[in-house]
């Protein structure tokens, strides 16, 4: 593999594990207070459908990107009422909206374009330009640092930048600040918190809140970046990887940049090899495909380290028994 | 309880008279969906067409999981659609479960051409030549020597089309190389337009300037990506040249939309047993029109009419993938 190869398979890195990364971290701020989220597939897919379809109708990206954040916000608030106020089942409450918004995006993309579902392909405005950072054209003929930097480092949309602005940020704002200290408590003895006078309901919501917003970044980073526009089932399953690498990630923001970064090399490079030849026998690209999966069951298995949840997850919050 | 009653007497009539508006043929859809600018979609304007000319209605049912697939068709066989058409080799095992059960209906299946049932009319398609002759063209406009080819779930039906594709590839140029990658081995992999697109960049970056989507909703990103990138596409089995006008060389056709509408047109008097419609029947061929006619150059026509004719003589024989298992062309 030479070092434009590389570059080129990194380049794709980036693209790939940006919705990742943004779906990852919303489930981290649901999981952090507790509240367990396998619906980050369905919000994503809500997003990207209606994220698509304002962009097409209007012409205008950022639009769209309100529009899928706000697709997702509203799940995010069906998610809230029943695991938080009703005190519903999370994973039951998760699967229904995964449900909910694979039928939904395609019923209403049907009634509104007639096009089974999908959105009318966007141009111009209505999608995300790469942009060229400053100085990339200068720097690009120096060896080795100029390829990194016009190829790999600029040249994406500005969603990319943001998503990965989000982990410090995110880290910032979870060990940094009095919110983020209570949103770790809520996850893990809500009692404490209670007692303290903090409302558990409003900082779960609030986490649940930031959840849907990371996720309909997500989905319009699909529909408006990567895609020319919305198609049925398009997340296909990446909402389910970001929740694996949320567990790879031990539930920590920077190591959930390195766990998405590491599956999406990993699709990358299957993208690039159909078959890594290692000389005595072929590894096939389903293996490398299956990998995040299959680390992540060795995380959760306890051989690398140990993958602990937050303690109150998955527990609706009952002030008094 | 008198309501209750009223109800029940109610539904009774609707599913009777259900079951005597009889005789509607009946569609069902695979999973890439109705409206999948290809496979299916050819399926349906097949239908649409035998409607309009005959002003006849029928049923039609879209699959949305693998599950489905027994108790869709069961439905439809009960409801008294007759024929049943459904698009897809999926369904060639459940078919065999199903038809047996419903010897008065007649069924008819694309893709599919291994079952032995009395009811049953089984239209293949011999993709490998149509391919072949996108892969002269491929080969013809590519500039680099280097082509792509992007599948879409990794079965043989989908190796038979990069297979001939190759094949055609190198009848222009022996020294070509052809890049062929599958979307996935589930059936996810027919609605990915993301992933897609990912493998268009990865196999221009390796130097492809021409490439070929055979995957359902994915070759949607495959074309896009393609058109952004400033390189040739190919589409397949609807013509998809009009989807990003003079940046898609051409599109290999497979006319499932004749074989939905003689099986509808046929009606009840459907003759089961196996049909292939090869080149020389029309079943498959290249799509030429306003859209990508600045792309073909009259040598590139000439060329590949030629190699037309010969394989609809029988002079030159494309290897089918799904003979044997292997590709002299590529390997996967």
């Amino acid at each position: 593999m030479d070092f434009a190869t590389l570059i080129q398979i990194l380049d794709s890195t980036v693209r790939l594990a940006t919705p990742l990364l943004f779906a990852c971290l919303a489930g981290l701020f649901s999981e952090r207070a507790g509240v367990f989220d396998i619906g980050l597939e369905g919000k994503m897919l809500a997003s990207a459908f209606l994220a698509g379809s304002v962009a097409a109708v209007t012409g205008s990206v950022w639009l769209g990107v309100l529009a899928g954040i706000f697709a997702s916000l509203l799940l995010s608030g069906v998610h809230g009422l029943a695991s938080i106020t009703f005190r519903g089942n999370q994973l039951i409450s998760g699967v229904a909206i995964n449900f909910l918004a694979s039928g939904l995006t395609v019923l209403l993309g049907q009634k509104w374009f007639g096009l089974g579902g999908r959105t009318p392909a966007l141009t111009g405005e209505g999608r995300f330009e790469a942009i060229t950072l400053p100085f990339a054209d200068a720097i690009a003929p120096l060896p080795i640092i100029g390829p990194i930097y016009a190829e790999l480092i600029s040249g994406h949309s500005v969603l990319v930048y943001l998503a990965i602005a989000c982990v410090p940020a995110s880290a910032w704002l979870l060990y940094r600040t009095r919110f983020g200290l209570r949103l770790r408590a809520v996850g893990e003895n809500p009692a404490a918190v209670d007692t303290a006078g903090v409302s558990v309901i409003g900082i779960r919501y609030s986490a649940v809140a930031i959840c849907g917003v990371l996720c309909g970044l997500a989905g319009a980073y699909l529909a408006l970046g990567l895609a020319a526009g919305f198609g049925k089932e398009m997340t296909a399953g990446r909402g389910f990887i970001a929740l694996a690498a949320l567990i790879f990630a031990k539930w920590r923001p920077w190591y959930a940049l390195g766990a998405t970064m590491l599956f999406g090399f990993l699709e990358a490079v299957g993208n690039r090899f159909p078959s890594i030849d290692l000389g005595l026998f072929a590894i096939p690209s389903q293996f490398v495909q299956a990998l995040p999966y299959i680390i992540t069951v060795v995380i959760l298995a306890g051989f690398i380290g140990k993958a602990r949840p937050p303690s109150a997850g998955g527990e609706p919050y009952v002030k008094e028994r | 309880m008198s309501l209750m009653k009223h109800l029940a007497a109610a539904t009774a009539t609707l599913a009777l008279t259900a079951g005597m508006a009889a005789a509607d043929p009946a569609l069902i859809f695979d999973l890439g969906g109705k409206f999948d600018k290809s496979f299916n979609e050819a399926a349906y304007e097949g239908a649409q067409r035998w409607a309009q000319e005959t002003g006849g209605t029928y049923k039609e049912l879209e699959m949305q999981s693998e599950a489905q697939r027994e108790q869709a068709l069961r439905r439809l066989a009960e409801s008294g659609a007759n024929p049943v058409v459904m698009t897809g080799f999926a369904f060639g095992d459940v078919l065999a479960q199903v038809a047996p059960d419903f010897p008065d209906t007649k069924f008819a299946i694309i893709d599919v051409n291994w079952l032995d049932l009395a009811n049953v009319k089984q239209v293949a398609f011999t993709e490998h030549e149509g391919s072949y002759l996108v892969g002269m063209m491929a080969a013809m406009a590519s500039k680099t020597g280097t082509v792509g080819f992007v599948g879409g779930m990794d079965i043989p039906l989908i190796r038979r089309f990069g297979c001939g594709y190759a094949q055609g590839v190198k009848a222009v140029n022996a020294d070509a190389t052809v890049i062929a990658n599958m979307t996935g081995s589930t059936p996810a992999a027919w609605n990915d337009p993301v992933k897609g697109g990912e493998l268009a960049k990865a196999q221009k970056s390796q130097g492809a300037d021409v490439i070929f989507a055979a995957a359902g909703g994915t070759g949607i990103g495959v074309l896009q990506a393609a058109a952004d990138e400033g390189i040739l596409s190919i589409g397949v089995d609807s013509n998809q040249n009009h989807l990003h006008p003079g940046k898609v060389l051409t599109s290999m056709l497979k006319r499932v939309d004749n074989a939905v509408y003689e099986a509808f047109k046929a009606g009840v008097d459907l003759e089961p047993g196996v049909q292939v419609m090869d080149l020389k029947a029309g079943g498959v061929g290249y799509a030429l029109d306003d859209n990508n006619a600045a792309l073909v150059s009259e040598e590139m026509k000439a060329a590949v009419d030629a190699a037309s004719a010969k394989i609809a003589s029988g002079e030159l024989v494309v290897h089918d993938y799904m003979s044997d298992e292997t590709c002299p062309a590529l390997t996967f």
